[in-house]
C-alpha cells in the first residue's frame, strides 16, 4: 500500500542563480516567520532580511526580486547552502515561493534531508559547473534549464552537466516514494521486532518479567 | 578491527533496508516542541495515521516561551496559538506534555537529559539541529525536519543513509580559565562549517573522558555548526554516575543490566574509524567568534585573519563577515564593546554553566553600559540554581534572571537585539539576524567570558581576571 505520489522524473524551468557560501537556514526564513502552526504562506517571508530593507523596502539586489528571474525555479547556490537549523519551514519557504530544484556545490545534510523528504531535488556540481551555470543564467535568464533524475544529467542551452545522485535519493524521486513513511509502515511487523530486542524499550526489566 | 558505538548501535535499530536505499531506524526517543511539530500532526491528521508509540514521544516548549511573564493567554498571540496546538496535539494522542504547569519544562535539549530520558544506545530524534547534544551520552541524536517528525510519530522510525564516522581525539587537559565551549569552537574552527557534512563525529581521547556530562553536551551540541549531524561521546563511568535516580533512567533494581546494555556498545579500544582528527586540549586558549559562523572563531590573544590568507572558497563569507560585525582585519575582539551579555541556550544553561559563572560574578557588578540577562535552560536548573542562591548573586551582579526556554539564542519570544547591538552570548549561532535584528551582532563565547564581558563592558581574556 505504498502511497504513490507524484513521480519525478525531471525537473524544467528557468534559473535564479544566488550566490553566496554558508546560507544558514536563518537567512532562508528568519525565525520570526516561524512563529505560525502551518507552513502556509511561507514563501513571500524567504530570504526575508535579504530582500527587504530594515524599513519594509525591497532591495533591487537580491536575485529573488530581479524582474530578470522573476519565474524561476530552479534556484542555484554555491557550497554549504541551508546550514543551521532543522527547519523544515527553509525548503517550505522556497518551494511556496516557486522554487522545484536546488542546484549547488554542497548542503546542510538536514536541509538535504529535508528537501529529499519534500521531493525537491538537491543536486550538488562541482565549483566550476556552478559558476559556469550562474553565468550561463546571468547572460540569459531566458535560458531554459532541464534536471533529468534519471539520467543525472542537468542541461542549460548547449551544455551539459553530469551529477551524482544516491541511488536511494534517485529511486525515491524516480518512483514517487520520496515520502517515505507508507515505506516504513508496510514493515510495522519489523519494527515492533526491533523495538522489542531492545533492552531500554522495557526499562531493562528482564523480559517476561512484565 | 572492532565497531565504534556509532555502527553498534546503528545497526541494532536498523529495521531493514528500503527499497529506496536508505535504512529504516527504530528511533527510541523522539522529543517535539512547539515550533516544529505542528505541521507534523497535520500532516498525520491529513493520512489519517496514528502516533505508533505515544509512549515514545515526550514534548515541552522552549522556542517562543517569553521568559519574562509567563502567564497565559501570552500577549503575543502567534505564541499563544503555538502553545495551544501543542496542548492539544499532546493531549488527543495521548504524549506526555512537560508545559509550563510542570515543573518539568525547559530547553528540549536540557530537559531529556536531565530527566533521565536520554540514555545511552539509543537512537534519539528531535525536529530541532541541537539534538547532536543527546550524544554526550553515548546515543546518536539526529535533528530532523517536520516531514521526518511525521514519519517518526507515524512508524516510531526515520529513513536515513549511514553516514561516515571521524573520530576527534582531544589529548592533554585543559588549562584554567579554558572550557568545554572552546574545544568545540576550536574543533569547529580548525575543520570547518562544512567539515562534517556526511560524518558523526566521536570525541573521544583523555581531555574527554575528564568532561563532566554537562560538559560532554556543551561539545556534542555544537556538532551541527560543523556540518556534523552526530556528535557523541562512548559512554563511561561518569555517564552512569549521571543517569542514576533521574526520573525516567532504569530502576535501581534493573541499573547494573542497563549498565551491561550500555558497555556492550560502547566504543572499544580498537575501533574502527573513516577518519580521525586529534587536538591538544592543553594548548587552547579561550575562543571567541570574530564573524557570522561559528567556524569564524580565534583565540582571544589572536588577531583575526586577514582575507587575503583566507582560502579563496572562504573569502566572499568572511568579507560579509567583516562588513556585517564592523571589525577590522588583524584586529583582536579582546576589547570591543558589548551591548547584551546573554547567558542561557542549550549549549550553555545548565547549572554547571550558571555557578561557574555565578562564581566569577560574586562582588561584582555589571558595567553601566551593559544590559545583562541569564535564562536558565529548564525549570530543574532553575531550581537548583536557587536552592544554591544563584539567582540572588546574578541579580545582585545586575543580571536579569529569568524564566526557562530559548530566549535570546534565537528571539522567538520578546528577547530579541536592537539594531545593530553587540551581544555577549553562551549560544551556539552567529548567524546574521540570529539573536532577532537583522543588523545585530553576535560574539560566542564560554559562559564565564559571557558573565566577564558583562562586567567589563567589553571582551576580555578571562584568564586574567579569575
Ligand atoms: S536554545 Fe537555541 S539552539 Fe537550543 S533549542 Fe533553543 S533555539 Fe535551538
Amino acid at each position: 500500500m505504498q502511497e504513490q505520489h507524484a513521480a519525478i522524473q525531471y525537473v524544467e524551468g528557468r534559473g535564479i542563480p544566488l550566490r553566496g557560501n554558508d546560507i544558514d537556514t536563518d537567512q532562508i526564513i528568519p525565525a520570526r516567520f516561524m512563529k505560525r502552526v502551518t507552513f502556509e504562506g511561507l514563501g513571500e517571508f524567504a530570504f526575508y532580511d535579504h530582500r527587504y530593507d530594515t524599513d519594509g523596502s525591497p532591495t533591487k539586489q537580491h536575485p529573488l526580486n530581479d524582474s530578470r528571474f522573476r519565474g524561476g525555479s530552479i534556484l542555484i547556490v554555491n557550497s554549504n547552502f541551508g546550514c543551521g537549523s532543522s527547519r523544515e519551514h527553509a525548503p517550505q519557504a522556497l518551494a511556496r515561493f516557486g522554487i522545484r530544484a536546488v542546484i549547488g556545490e554542497s548542503f546542510g545534510e538536514i536541509f538535504a534531508g529535508n528537501c529529499i523528504a519534500m521531493g525537491i531535488p538537491a543536486i550538488s556540481l562541482p565549483h566550476h559547473d556552478i559558476e559556469q551555470i550562474m553565468q550561463a543564467v546571468e547572460a540569459e535568464p531566458a535560458t531554459p534549464i532541464t534536471v533529468y533524475i534519471r539520467d543525472e544529467v542537468l542541461s542549460i542551452g548547449e551544455h551539459r552537466y553530469h551529477f551524482d545522485l544516491s541511488p536511494a535519493y534517485r529511486n525515491a524521486l524516480l518512483s514517487g516514494a520520496w515520502d517515505s513513511t507508507s515505506a516504513m509502515l508496510n514493515n510495522l511487523e519489523e519494527t515492533k521486532k526491533t523495538a522489542q530486542r531492545l533492552p531500554y524499550t522495557r526499562n531493562f526489566e528482564p523480559a517476561g518479567a512484565q | 578491527m572492532a565497531e565504534n558505538l556509532f555502527n553498534r548501535v546503528w545497526d541494532l535499530h536498523k529495521v531493514k533496508q528500503l527499497e529506496s536505499g536508505q535504512d529504516q531506524l527504530f528511533i527510541g526517543l523522539h522529543l517535539i516542541h512547539e515550533v516544529t511539530s505542528p505541521q507534523a500532526f497535520d500532516m498525520l491528521r491529513e493520512r489519517g495515521l496514528k502516533v505508533l508509540y505515544p509512549e515514545r514521544t515526550f514534548a515541552t516548549v522552549d522556542h517562543i516561551v517569553p521568559t519574562a511573564s509567563q502567564e497565559r493567554p501570552f500577549a503575543d498571540a502567534l505564541a499563544e496559538e503555538m502553545m495551544q496546538a501543542i496542548e492539544r496535539n499532546t493531549a488527543e494522542h495521548g504524549i506526555e506534555f512537560f508545559g509550563l504547569s510542570t515543573d518539568m519544562q525547559g530547553i528540549v535539549h536540557i530537559i531529556g537529559p536531565e530527566l533521565g530520558l536520554t540514555q545511552p544506545g539509543m537512537t534519539i530524534a528531535c525536529g530541532d539541529s541541537h539534538t547532536s547534544t543527546h550524544g554526550a551520552f553515548g546515543s546518536i541524536g539526529f535533528g530532523i525536519g517536520t516531514s521526518q517528525i511525521r514519519d517518526v510519530l507515524a512508524t516510531q522510525c526515520m529513513a536515513i543513509s549511514r553516514p561516515r564516522v571521524r573520530k576527534i581525539d582531544v589529548r592533554g587537559s585543559l588549562s584554567h580559565g579554558v572550557y568545554a565551549k572552546d574545544i568545540i569552537l576550536k574543533i569547529i574552527a580548525s575543520l570547518g562549517v562544512h567539515g562534517g557534512i556526511g560524518y558523526a563525529y566521536e570525541y573521544s581521547g583523555e581531555a574527554i573522558r575528564k568532561l563532566s556530562m554537562e560538559e560532554r553536551m556543551t561539545i556534542c551540541n555544537m556538532s551541527i555548526e560543523g556540518g556534523a549531524r552526530v556528535g557523541y561521546v562512548s559512554p563511561d563511568e561518569t555517564t552512569y554516575e549521571y543517569m542514576k535516580g533521574r526520573r525516567y533512567a532504569p530502576a535501581a533494581e534493573h541499573f547494573e543490566h542497563a549498565k551491561e546494555y550500555w558497555n556492550s556498545i560502547a566504543s572499544p579500544e580498537d575501533a574502527e574509524y573513516d577518519d580521525v582528527f586529534e587536538l591538544n586540549a592543553g594548548e587552547l586558549e579561550p575562543m571567541v567568534t570574530w564573524g557570522i559562523n561559528p567556524g569564524q572563531a580565534v583565540g582571544i590573544t589572536e588577531r583575526t585573519p586577514r582575507v587575503s590568507k583566507i582560502d579563496r572558497d572562504h573569502r566572499e563569507v568572511a568579507e560579509k563577515a567583516y562588513a556585517h560585525m564592523g571589525f577590522r582585519e588583524g584586529d583582536t575582539i579582546k576589547g570591543k564593546p558589548i551591548d547584551i551579555a546573554f547567558l542561557g541556550s542549550c549549549t550553555n544553561a545548565r547549572i554547571s554553566d550558571l555557578r561557574e559563572a555565578a562564581h566569577y560574578l560574586q562582588g561584582k557588578r555589571v558595567a553601566s553600559s551593559v544590559r545583562a540577562f541569564v535564562v536558565p535552560g529548564s525549570k530543574q536548573v532553575a531550581k537548583q540554581a536557587e536552592a544554591e542562591g544563584l539567582p540572588g548573586i546574578f541579580t545582585e551582579a545586575g543580571f536579569e534572571w529569568r524564566a526557562a526556554g530559548c530566549s535570546m539564542c534565537l528571539a522567538m519570544n520578546p528577547d530579541k537585539l536592537e539594531g545593530r547591538q553587540l551581544c555577549a552570548s553562551s549560544s551556539n549561532r552567529n548567524f546574521i539576524g540570529r539573536q532577532g535584528s537583522p543588523t545585530g551582532r553576535t560574539v560566542l563565547m564560554s559562559p564565564t567570558m559571557v558573565a566577564a564581558a558583562a562586567v567589563n563592558g567589553s571582551v576580555v581574556d578571562i584568564r586574567e581576571h579569575l
